[in-house]
């Protein structure tokens, strides 16, 4: 019931955004996003109370002849994903409060229905759900950066569009493979994930290497990892702030959310024979990432790239198939998801403030508002994953899943906390301090709604930091699950 | 069948409305004869009276009776389109009878049982076809439509004509179930020349789809004739043509589909690529649609070459005929609704997201549709369709259609993106007609039900 709720609510409240007018919406956005949140925190408690109670499952049929059944469902890690999309959705509404955008109960009305199909793909238990609430995800962020982005955004938005979408394509491919190849109790042919798994290892090593890239090509070009990512940095600068944050900071973890879900148990022949290449090319991306966001010179491609590396590493994690390495995953998302709408949301405020993002061009901002630089300063490191921000114990434990993997590729996925550490405090040192470069550039107080949210993710990032144990009492059951269903 | 004798007799009446003086009211009396004729096929679903009639030449089998249910539908909502295109036409009784005639043709396709009736309802459908695509008389891109939709049309029937003769000369016989008898019980040994007749019969009904290689005509007749004619084909002579197809080569031949798979995977592969390729870089509106319909066709034709002798086949190609015919209809309605302003190019459609926005929305609906995302029928059009091929030993096919979809959706998008993302040329509001509105509206909403709610007619079949 409340599972089907979390799902239900985002769509009607989608609708009524999409009938309110002008200021309206946004409010009404505002209000139904929170509702959403406290909605999640109720469904955190059953949880916490009782992890199987039948409050947190639903399932329906849909179409009987086809075995599709409408079943959602949360375990661990789609409680914590689920109230990290409802936590954040909120706040990215707050953040446009400041800009003006045209037709805004449709831009709120698709930030809903994202959120929507978000929670759906957390929350799937179908194959054929997850598949659908999948590619519905995408429906609406393509018309959030087509109508509200910026510079050759048609061009960009559409790259992006195939790019996803030819991706997807390969994975209903696999997952209709698998389908055609599984056996319900029943006996009937099934699209439950558990009806999936056993499909996927009644097959042989060949079989099971063919679906492992057919699935995993959709969920490389999501997250995005190396060489899947060119249509990333572009889509990220071009789309409208509130779309790069929901793209970077809970669309990517449906990438790395369907690997740990829906690609390890359903394949692991598949994943022993291809996961260290796969694990190797999410390495190449760190250390490309980093080294490319170490040469620009616009912000909010900087923190492009850098997002880039960050799920790269995490993907890496979770690919090694490790207690550590999955632990740590679920940490990171968390915490980078939370991190990257405090970072885009910094650079959307540089550019409101100043009417630039160029690094060079930027300078001594300390001098005129030292609030904002506390706050970009906890950001930043939270970025970079000092000790006792919440960036720190998800990566520490996925280089520590990487090195169980293998020593050399923890090394070099160790890199990107050094090469994280030159790109971010070498853009903090010339944005905020030192003298002004450009006399014309002047940054006044900031406004009430950005002040709030970038406290409210301080707050967050350093409660994390401190006790990340509030995450990993939720995802730790699911993650000893999972690997008892590896070995 | 009775729904059959309502549409030929409206087509009969439609002609009579100039001489008795009732053209005002024709169209309400067509509307509602249409659904008088789905109320009796729906009621013969259930309680036949008889299933097949005149010798058994044809037969409404439950299958006859779905695809027909689905171009009486598409019929409906056409001529609630039509009526406004043809308001000021003084030969508009003409058209509605040849229109009619050719649904007639059309709905006789779906129930033969014998290779003449197959015959006799192609031609029924086409002839009136053939002088529709040419209705813009002044127009020379009508004209060449209309000559050359004749002349392909003929060479197509010639083909077919000499593969039923051949047929017959080995089988002694026109009815497809005796000729399935005797396949059964000739296995191995029957004449060489009675393969040259399905291969022949194979080739003229890929005309008739319009699949690749066989495709030429396909998009100067698409273009050439007028829009809302163009809706009339790419919508009923489409579910038509493939309710024949089906009822052909998976009853008639499916004794022998070693002569004819192979031949067809070729047609699909050419068809996904040319028409894929070749509609990505039209910038006329109405040919891309011409070449996607190509690529539909080829979709099609895999769940026929899958074969699968299950209902599951049945149900895959009737909802992806019903899919494809409401989101056509929502297209073209969309369409000849902007075209009034000026061309068929794509900058048409510039702005219409500003200038007419529940037009954009349905327009968009069916680009989604048809581009085959969820939560559209188009999509589980196309799943059904994977499911059907993953039990083939083809599936590189199915990569392909993955990757040609992919392209699809390029074309399909690039209306999307000039609707809501290119300025107008004009901001003039676009004008439309109460019933067209409705129409494209309900068509949409519907695009959007069959997806969210595809139990109904995917499982029409039991499996």
């Amino acid at each position: 019931m409340l599972a089907g709720l979390l799902i239900v609510f985002p769509l009607i409240a989608a609708l009524l955004v999409f009938m309110a007018k002008g200021k309206g919406a946004r409010n009404l956005a505002l209000g139904f996003s929170i509702l959403q949140f406290a909605l999640s925190l109720v469904a955190l408690f059953q949880f916490k109370h009782n992890p199987t109670s039948h409050h947190l499952l639903l399932n329906c049929t849909w179409v009987k002849s086809l075995g599709i059944n409408f079943a959602v469902g949360l375990d661990g890690f789609a409680m914590l994903l689920v109230l990290l999309t409802t936590f954040l959705v909120p706040l990215i509404i707050v953040t446009s409060f400041k800009n003006t955008y045209e037709k805004e109960n449709i831009f709120y009305g698709l930030i809903l229905l994202m959120q929507m199909a978000l929670v759906g793909v957390f929350m799937a238990n179908d194959g054929f759900l997850f598949y659908v609430f999948w590619e519905l995800a995408l429906i609406p962020i393509y018309f959030i950066c087509l109508m509200w982005g910026g510079e050759n955004r048609g061009k960009i938005t559409f790259k992006f569009f195939v790019y996803t979408l030819l991706g997807s394509l390969f994975m209903l491919v696999g997952l209709v493979y698998l389908y055609n190849n599984s056996m319900s109790l029943a006996g009937t042919k099934s699209w439950a994930i558990q009806d999936l798994i056993n499909s996927g290892r009644s097959l042989g090593e060949g079989q099971q290497s063919i679906i492992f890239w057919l699935i995993f090509i959709a969920f490389a070009i999501k997250m995005p990892i190396f060489p899947f990512h060119t249509w990333q940095p572009d889509t990220y600068v071009t789309a409208p702030t509130q779309g790069t944050m929901l793209l970077s900071g809970i669309m990517a973890k449906m990438g790395t959310f369907g690997v740990m879900k829906w690609l390890l148990p359903i394949v692991p022949m598949g994943i022993e024979k291809w996961g260290g290449f796969a694990i190797g090319l999410s390495i190449v991306g760190v250390i490309y990432g980093s080294c490319i966001a170490i040469v620009q010179k616009d912000y909010k491609r900087l923190i492009a790239y850098s997002s880039f590396a960050h799920v790269g590493l995490i993907g890496a994690g979770i690919l090694t198939a490790t207690a550590q390495g999955l632990q740590g995953a679920m940490l990171q998302m968390v915490a980078h998801g939370i991190n990257a709408v405090g970072l885009f949301l910094i650079a959307d405020i540089l550019l409101r403030h100043t009417g630039t993002r160029d690094i060079d061009k930027l300078g001594g901002i300390r001098s005129m508002n030292g609030n904002f630089a506390v706050l970009f300063l906890i950001v930043m490191l939270g970025a970079v994953a000092l000790p006792l921000t919440s960036g720190f114990p998800g990566e520490f434990l996925l280089i520590n899943g990487v090195f169980q993997f293998s020593a050399t590729a923890a090394a070099f996925a160790g890199l990107s906390v050094i090469l994280g550490a030159v790109y971010m405090l070498r853009s903090y040192q010339s944005i905020m301090l030192g003298d002004r470069k450009d006399s014309n550039i002047t940054f006044g107080s900031l406004d009430g709604s950005d002040k709030a949210v970038l406290i409210i993710i301080c707050a967050a990032i350093i409660a994390f930091g401190v006790y990340p144990k509030a995450l990993t009492d939720i995802t730790e059951p699911a993650v000893k699950a999972l690997m008892q269903n590896l070995k | 069948m009775k729904g059959f004798l309502v549409i030929s007799a409206l087509g009969v009446l439609a002609m009579l409305a100039e001489v008795f003086k009732f053209k005002r009211i024709l169209l309400p009396l067509v509307v509602l004869g249409i659904l008088a004729a789905y109320a009796l096929n729906y009621m013969e679903w259930e309680h036949p009276y008889s299933i097949s009639y005149f010798q058994n030449m044809i037969a409404f089998d439950k299958v006859a009776l779905a695809f027909s249910g689905v171009i009486l539908i598409t019929t409906f909502f056409w001529f609630i389109l039509a009526n406004n295109t043809y308001d000021n036409e003084p030969h508009m009784v003409d058209h509605y009878a040849l229109v009619l005639f050719a649904v007639t043709g059309a709905i006789m396709m779906t129930a033969f049982t014998n290779m003449t009736t197959l015959f006799i309802g192609i031609e029924i459908m086409s002839i009136p076809l053939y002088v529709l695509a040419a209705s813009k008389k002044n127009n020379i891109n009508s004209n060449e439509a209309g000559f050359k939709y004749l002349i392909m049309g003929s060479f197509a029937s010639a083909f077919l004509l000499f593969g039923i003769a051949l047929i017959y000369g080995a089988t002694g016989s026109f009815d497809l179930n005796e000729i399935r008898a005797y396949i059964a019980s000739n296995p191995g040994n029957m004449p060489s020349f009675f393969y040259a007749g399905v291969i022949m019969m194979l080739i003229a009904m890929c005309f008739k789809v319009s699949a690749a290689p066989f495709h030429f005509w396909a998009p100067d007749v698409y273009h050439g004739s007028p829009t809302i004619i163009t809706a009339l084909m790419s919508t009923v002579v489409k579910t038509a043509a493939f309710a024949a197809f089906m009822r052909l080569f998976m009853i008639g031949f499916n004794g022998v589909n070693e002569t004819w798979t192979g031949i067809l995977v070729v047609v699909i592969a050419l068809s996904l690529l040319i028409s894929n390729i070749t509609a990505a870089m039209q910038s006329n509106v109405k040919r891309m649609l011409a070449y996607s319909s190509i690529s539909h066709a080829a979709f099609m034709l895999m769940v026929i070459l899958a074969n699968v002798r299950t209902n599951l086949s049945v149900n895959a190609i009737l909802y992806y005929s019903l899919a494809y015919s409401i989101g056509s209809i929502t297209a073209f309605g969309v369409l000849n609704a902007v075209t009034k302003y000026g061309n068929e190019n794509f900058e048409e459609f510039n702005g219409l997201g500003k200038r007419n926005p529940v037009l954009a929305v349905c327009m968009t609906i069916a680009m989604l549709s048809l581009a085959g995302i969820p939560i559209t029928a188009g999509f589980f059009a196309k799943y059904f369709v994977f499911t059907a091929m993953m039990t083939t030993t083809y599936k590189w096919l199915l990569i392909l259609a993955v990757l040609t979809s992919a392209v699809g959706v390029y074309y399909y998008f690039k209306v999307i993106i000039a609707m809501y993302f290119k300025p107008a040329a004009n901001e003039e509001p676009v004008e439309i007609d109460m019933g067209s509105k409705m129409v494209i509206i309900l068509t949409a909403l519907i695009t959007v039900i069959i997806g969210v709610v595809p139990s109904y007619i995917a499982e029409m079949f039991s499996v």
